[in-house]
């Protein structure tokens, strides 16, 4: 199992979502976060005051998987999640050590 | 008789009805039959007094309260209505005595201390007191009406030290200030007997008495008070520029009760008034706009709400001796002078002028004050615009400036010197509105 972590466009979610459905995904969860990376930050002035806002908005999706599903899944995210100017974001894929479904019991792959 | 003897007789009988007239007017708060009360011009002044008070709860406090940072927005609103509260029981303990009552050329008298004679009597002989001032309205109108202006005005000077004053010296401040700088200025201004009535500066709605005065008090006190903490260093953008349009937007609205009602009567001339600021207004928003545009490369929403109220604090001097086109002129002259102050000037002089009550009240009521001198209507107001009328102008801004300023800072600094002006570091960091106020939004 992998948990597959991906930071995304914000305008970007709902292409991301349905994409992964497509390809069998049960669920995800969605964070507003903020960073930087290569797109850097912009510049806001309030009158006069020149403000460098360093880190940018963006979404994180966690998605939860079966090994079988990992390339599927990535490959996914990284397609609705293109337009190809700096900023479309990353995905981080990491081993999952265990899953518990809490309102049954059910664990590991029978939780996903 | 000969004609020369008619015309002559004639002569004498007119001026002697003047002088008749003169002895009659009164020169302060008086009696009169309530039959001589004009209800369409009370009916004006009454809801033009709700207007007013509307530009400062909620509008004053929405506009400088979305310019803050998140942690001080409630502290921001609270000082508004702190000062609505305090403002009002001072007008009616002696502020609105002496600034509207007659005295010497500086000061009112005593004589309406707590509103002390103001009377509405309708038995047994049907009569109550007016001011001198506004004849045909009831004397309680008048008190209300101007009652609102002076709550602006220190509401305004807040602006200049956003973030940083305690608001147990912020009450001690804005009540000497109320009682010592403003209602001296009022009187010298709009009362007959004030020095800066009698020398025939024009100020119509307040451009000296509330702008000028409000944002060098506002100058004096962040020279006082020094900086922000990480002020240049750290972001201090504005946490909510929608509540700041929507306060721009009811400080404009609520402005015709402020220009139009200083008419204080429903007439021509109030209508000219109105007009006048709403063409101001709208050409100082769009001048503001596109002055910044031009010089850096983006039109803001804070720079067309600001425009907006440079152009209503420029025109509030002129507004009921100037036409429409002078007044789209003084509202171009102001949206730039105004941005220029706001963005440019306060950064070479290095002052912290947090929201720009100095950058636009002061700069714009300048402008304005001037401007009338130029601008004014013979047609409209019975003066003309001359050279001499500037210099005229020019001497109503320079008292106020100089003893607006001097006053200011001699009450900030003794409570500097006593109880202290100035948030503890740790609170200043932690924001007001949780270390003053233990509040919080979210």
């Amino acid at each position: 199992m992998k948990l597959i972590t991906a930071i995304i466009k914000p305008f970007k979610l709902d292409d991301v979502r349905q994409a992964v459905s497509e390809v069998g995904v049960q669920g995800v969860t969605v964070t507003e976060v903020r960073g930087f990376g290569r797109q850097r930050g912009h510049t806001e002035i309030y009158r006069g005051a020149e403000y460098m806002v360093e880190f940018v908005p963006k979404t994180k999706i966690e998605i939860a998987v079966d090994d079988v599903l990992v390339d599927q899944v990535i490959e996914a995210i990284a397609k609705s999640a293109q337009t190809g100017k700096v900023g479309d974001g990353k995905i981080f894929v990491f081993d999952l050590a265990q899953v518990v479904r809490i309102r049954t019991g059910e664990r590991d792959s029978g939780a996903l | 008789m000969s004609r020369l003897s008619r015309w002559v007789l004639l002569c004498v009988s007119i001026l002697s009805m003047q002088s008749v007239w003169a002895a009659d007017a009164p020169t302060a708060p008086s009696l009169v039959g309530v039959d001589k009360i004009n209800s369409g011009d009370t009916a004006w002044m009454l809801t033009s007094t709700a207007l007013v008070l509307m530009m400062s709860i909620p509008g004053l406090a929405l506009f400088y309260g979305g310019m803050v940072r998140k942690k001080n927005v409630l502290s921001t609103l609270m000082q508004t209505f702190a000062i609505t509260c305090l403002v009002t029981l001072l007008w009616w303990v002696i502020g609105y005595s002496w600034a509207f009552t007659p005295g010497s050329r500086y000061l009112g008298g005593a004589s309406r201390a707590f509103f002390n004679g103001m009377t509405f009597m309708h038995d047994p002989d049907k009569k109550l007191s007016v001011s001198h001032l506004a004849l045909t309205i009831p004397e309680s109108v008048y008190a209300m009406f101007q009652m609102t202006f002076a709550i602006i005005t220190p509401a305004l000077i807040a602006g200049a030290f956003a973030d940083r004053m305690k608001f147990s010296a912020l009450l001690v401040f804005m009540a000497a200030w109320s009682l010592l700088v403003y209602a001296p200025i009022a009187h010298m201004v709009w009362e007959s007997t004030g020095w800066l009535n009698l020398a025939g500066v024009l100020d119509y709605a307040g451009g000296t008495v509330v702008h000028i005065n409000a944002g060098v008090a506002g100058l004096a006190s962040c020279l006082v008070l020094g900086k922000r903490l990480g002020y240049g260093k750290e972001k201090m953008a504005p946490h909510n520029l929608t509540l700041t349009l929507i306060g721009a937007s009811l400080l404009w609205v609520g402005w015709f009760g402020f220009n139009a009602g200083s008419a204080g009567a429903a007439d021509g001339r109030a209508g000219m008034a109105m007009l006048a600021t709403q063409m101001a207004t709208a050409a100082a928003a769009l001048s503001w706009a596109f002055a910044e545009w031009i010089s850096r490369g983006k039109p803001s929403v804070l720079g067309i709400a600001s425009g907006a109220v440079a152009g209503l604090v420029a025109i509030t001097p002129a507004s009921g001796f100037v036409g429409p086109t002078p007044a789209v002129i003084i509202g171009v002259a102001a949206g730039v002078l105004c941005f220029i102050a706001a963005t440019s000037l306060k950064h070479v002089m290095g002052y912290d002028d947090s929201l720009d009550a100095f950058g636009v009240h002061g700069i714009g009521g300048i402008v304005g004050a001037l401007l009338t001198g130029v601008f004014v209507s013979k047609e409209i107001s019975g003066v003309d615009g001359s050279l001499k009328q500037v210099l005229i102008q020019l001497m109503g801004v320079a008292t106020t400036v100089i003893y607006g300023f001097i006053a200011s800072s001699v009450i900030l600094i003794i409570i500097d010197k006593t109880i202290g002006l100035r948030v503890s570091e740790e609170q200043e960091r932690e924001g007001l509105d949780i270390s003053l106020h233990g509040e919080s939004i979210e």
